[in-house]
C-alpha cells in the first residue's frame, strides 16, 4: 500500500506525528498475524462465547427460578404430618429407588434394546415400551389420517359426506373408546394400539384436509395450464403445499396420542409408563405418580419438539 | 369451409346465474388473432378482461361461442397455450431452474434430460435470469420473479402465449425493463401473444394491435386498433413519434371519454 501513487501525506509531510504531539497507533500489516492482533481475536471470541452462553443463561433462567419457587411452595404446603400429598422431599426419599434406577432391567446390546419381561423394570422400561406402543399407533394415525384428510381436502362430496361425523368423533375422550375397543378386538395389544389410533387420527385428518382446501387457486392454475395429471398434481403440488398443515395435525396427533397411553395401558396392564402409574396408584405409592407424572411431562414435551423440528425440516426442504 | 384466423374467439359470451337473474359478464365477443400477432386487451377494472383471458388458455368456460386455435376448438387448458400470471404464480418449494423444469418436463416428454436441462437454461438465459437458477423465489424480487414465469412460458414453446397482467404488479422502473425483456424475447421468437393491461404506453409500446373493451355488464369490443410503429421499437425514441400519439391518444380518448370508469361515473 505504501508504493501507492494516490497517497498523499507521508510521515516525512508530518513531522508533528514523529515528534509525538499526536499518539501514534501501532500498525498491524495484517489481521492475525500480529501476536497481539492473534491475542485479540482470541478475546473477541471468548467474550462472544460468553456472551451466547449468558443469553442461554437468561433464557432458562426465568423456568429453573420458577420451578424452584414452585418446590418451595409445595414443600411448604405439604410438609405438615396429615398432609395428604406428599411434599417434594418426601417423593425424593421414598422413591428414590425409582428416580435413581430408571433403567433396571433395560439391557442394550449394540442397537437393539431389550426390556425384561415382567418383574421388576425401572421407569424408564416403562417408557420405552409405552414409546413402542405409541410408535406403532401413532403411524397408524399418521397413515390413515394423512389418506382421510386429502380424500375429504379435495372432494366437496367426500367432506360433506365424512366431516360432521369426524367432528363429532374427535370429541370423544380416549377413555371412553376403551369398552368398545376391548369388545372389537378382545385382546388387550390391539386395542391398545387402536386407542392411540383413534385418539390421535382426528387433528391429522383435519389439518391435512384444511391443508388441501386452502392450496392457492394460483397453484391449481399452474398445474391446469402445464397439464399436469392427478400422480405429478399430488407430488408436486399438493404434497409440498400441504406439509405445512400436515405436520401441525401431526404434532398434535402426537401430543394426544401419548395422553392416550395411560388410558391404553389400563388396557394392556403388565408394563408401560400408564400401567406403572395405575399400579403405583393401586399400592398407594404415591410418590412414584408423581416421579411417573414428571417423565410423562417430559416426554411429551420432546415427542412434541421433535415433530415440530421434522416439520420445519421438510418444509424447508419441499 | 370458412376461412378462420389462427386464433380465433366466435361468438363468446358469459353469463352467470345469481339471485337476480342471470348477469351477462360477456357478449357478442368476435376477435381474430394472426400467428406472431402481439395483441393488447385493455379496458377499466371488472369489464371481464381476466374472464376473456381465462376463457382462451382453457381456465374458464365460455356460456357461449367458441375458442379456436389453429383450427382446434379450445376447451381445457393446455400446454399450448402458456400463461404468464400477475402474481408470477412460481412454487415457492422450487428453485427457479425446477420451476421451469417442471413445464420444459411436461412439454418436452420426448427429449433427455441433458436436452431438456439446456433447454431450461437457454430460456433463463432468455430472461437474463442464469445467475439466479438455484435459488428459490423467496429470495428474488418480484421483477425476477416474473422474468422467470416468463422464462417458464416461452420454454414450454406454447402456440399462444397470454400474460394476464404481467407488470401489474411491479414498480415503474422494473416493468420498463421488463417490457424492454419482452420486446427483445417476441423480436427472436415472433410468438402469438395476447396481453392484458391498464397501462396505454405499455399497450402501445408492445402491441400490434390494441383491443380495447366496453365496460361492464355485458362487456364487450369497443375498438380495435392497429398500431403501425416500425419494430425494433426504442421506447425513448418511439414516444416522440406522431403515431406513437395518435394511437395513445386513441386509446385515452376510449378509456377516459367514451367509456369513463364506471366508478368514476358512479360518483
Amino acid at each position: 500500500m505504501s508504493s501507492s501513487p494516490v497517497r498523499i501525506a507521508s510521515a516525512k509531510d508530518a513531522p508533528s506525528a514523529k515528534e509525538g504531539l499526536l499518539p501514534q497507533a501501532e500498525i498491524i500489516p495484517y489481521p492475525g498475524a500480529h501476536p497481539a492482533a492473534a491475542e485479540m481475536k482470541k478475546r473477541i471470541d471468548f467474550a462472544r462465547h460468553v456472551g451466547k452462553l449468558r443469553d442461554a443463561a437468561l433464557a432458562v433462567l426465568p423456568t429453573l427460578l420458577m420451578i424452584a419457587a414452585l418446590l418451595m411452595v409445595w414443600e411448604m404446603a405439604c410438609s405438615g404430618e396429615g398432609s395428604s400429598l406428599p411434599a417434594p422431599s418426601k417423593v425424593w426419599t421414598e422413591s428414590r429407588e425409582v428416580i435413581l434406577h430408571p433403567l433396571k432391567g433395560v439391557e442394550m446390546d449394540g442397537i437393539g434394546i431389550k426390556i425384561q419381561d415382567g418383574g421388576d423394570v425401572g421407569i424408564a422400561g416403562h417408557v420405552l415400551t409405552s414409546l413402542k406402543r405409541v410408535a406403532v399407533g401413532f403411524s397408524l394415525s399418521a397413515l390413515f389420517g394423512i389418506g382421510l384428510g386429502i380424500l375429504i381436502g379435495q372432494s366437496k362430496f367426500a367432506y360433506r359426506a365424512l366431516d360432521p361425523l369426524f367432528q363429532i368423533l374427535r370429541t370423544v375422550p380416549p377413555l371412553a373408546w376403551l369398552p368398545l375397543s376391548l369388545a372389537i378386538f378382545q385382546q388387550a395389544q390391539p386395542s391398545a394400539i387402536f386407542l392411540i389410533f383413534i385418539t390421535a387420527i382426528w387433528p391429522v385428518i383435519l389439518n391435512t384436509a384444511a391443508g388441501v382446501q386452502n392450496i392457492p387457486t394460483t397453484y391449481r392454475n399452474v398445474a391446469k395450464v402445464l397439464a399436469l395429471n392427478p400422480l405429478e398434481y399430488f407430488l408436486k403440488i399438493m404434497l409440498p403445499a400441504t406439509v405445512p398443515h400436515m405436520f401441525t395435525g401431526l404434532r398434535i396427533g402426537v401430543g394426544m396420542s401419548w395422553l392416550a397411553i395411560v388410558a391404553a395401558e389400563m388396557v394392556q396392564g403388565g408394563t408401560g409408563i400408564g400401567f406403572f402409574i395405575w399400579d403405583s396408584y393401586n399400592s398407594s405409592l404415591l410418590t412414584d405418580t408423581i416421579v411417573a407424572l414428571v417423565w410423562i411431562g417430559v416426554i411429551g414435551f420432546a415427542l412434541d419438539r421433535i415433530v415440530g423440528w421434522i416439520g420445519r425440516r421438510i418444509a424447508r426442504q419441499a | 369451409m370458412k376461412h378462420r384466423s389462427y386464433l380465433a374467439l366466435e361468438g363468446i359470451g358469459v353469463t352467470f346465474p345469481t339471485a337476480n337473474g342471470p348477469f351477462t359478464a360477456l357478449r357478442d365477443i368476435d376477435l381474430s388473432i394472426d400467428k406472431g400477432e402481439f395483441v393488447a386487451l385493455i379496458g377499466h377494472s371488472g369489464c371481464g378482461k381476466s374472464t376473456l383471458l381465462n376463457i382462451i388458455a382453457g381456465l374458464t368456460r365460455p356460456s357461449r361461442g367458441v375458442v379456436f386455435l389453429d383450427g382446434d376448438v379450445v376447451d381445457k387448458p393446455g400446454t399450448d397455450r402458456a400463461v404468464i400470471f400477475q402474481d408470477h404464480s412460481l412454487l415457492p418449494w422450487l428453485t427457479v431452474e425446477e420451476n421451469v423444469r417442471l413445464a420444459v418436463d411436461k412439454t418436452m416428454s420426448g427429449k433427455s434430460r441433458a436436452e431438456r436441462r439446456e433447454w431450461v437454461m437457454h430460456n433463463l438465459e432468455l430472461v437474463q435470469m442464469t445467475h439466479a437458477a438455484g435459488k428459490r423465489p423467496g429470495e428474488l424480487s418480484g421483477g425476477m420473479k416474473q422474468r422467470v414465469g416468463i422464462a417458464r412460458a416461452i420454454a414450454m414453446s406454447p402456440r399462444v402465449l397470454l400474460m394476464d397482467e404481467p407488470f401489474g404488479a411491479l414498480d415503474a422502473l422494473t416493468r420498463a425493463s421488463l417490457q424492454d425483456a419482452v420486446m427483445a424475447i417476441q423480436a427472436k421468437l415472433n410468438n402469438t401473444v395476447v396481453m392484458i393491461t391498464h397501462d396505454v404506453d405499455e399497450a402501445v409500446l408492445l402491441a400490434d394491435r390494441v383491443v380495447m373493451m366496453t365496460n361492464g355488464p355485458a362487456a364487450t369490443i369497443g375498438e380495435d386498433l392497429a398500431v403501425t410503429l416500425p419494430r425494433p421499437r426504442n421506447r425513448i425514441e418511439t414516444a416522440d413519434t406522431p403515431d406513437y400519439n395518435h394511437a395513445r391518444h386513441e386509446i385515452l380518448h376510449f378509456l377516459h371519454q367514451r367509456y369513463s370508469n364506471p366508478v368514476d361515473k358512479a360518483a
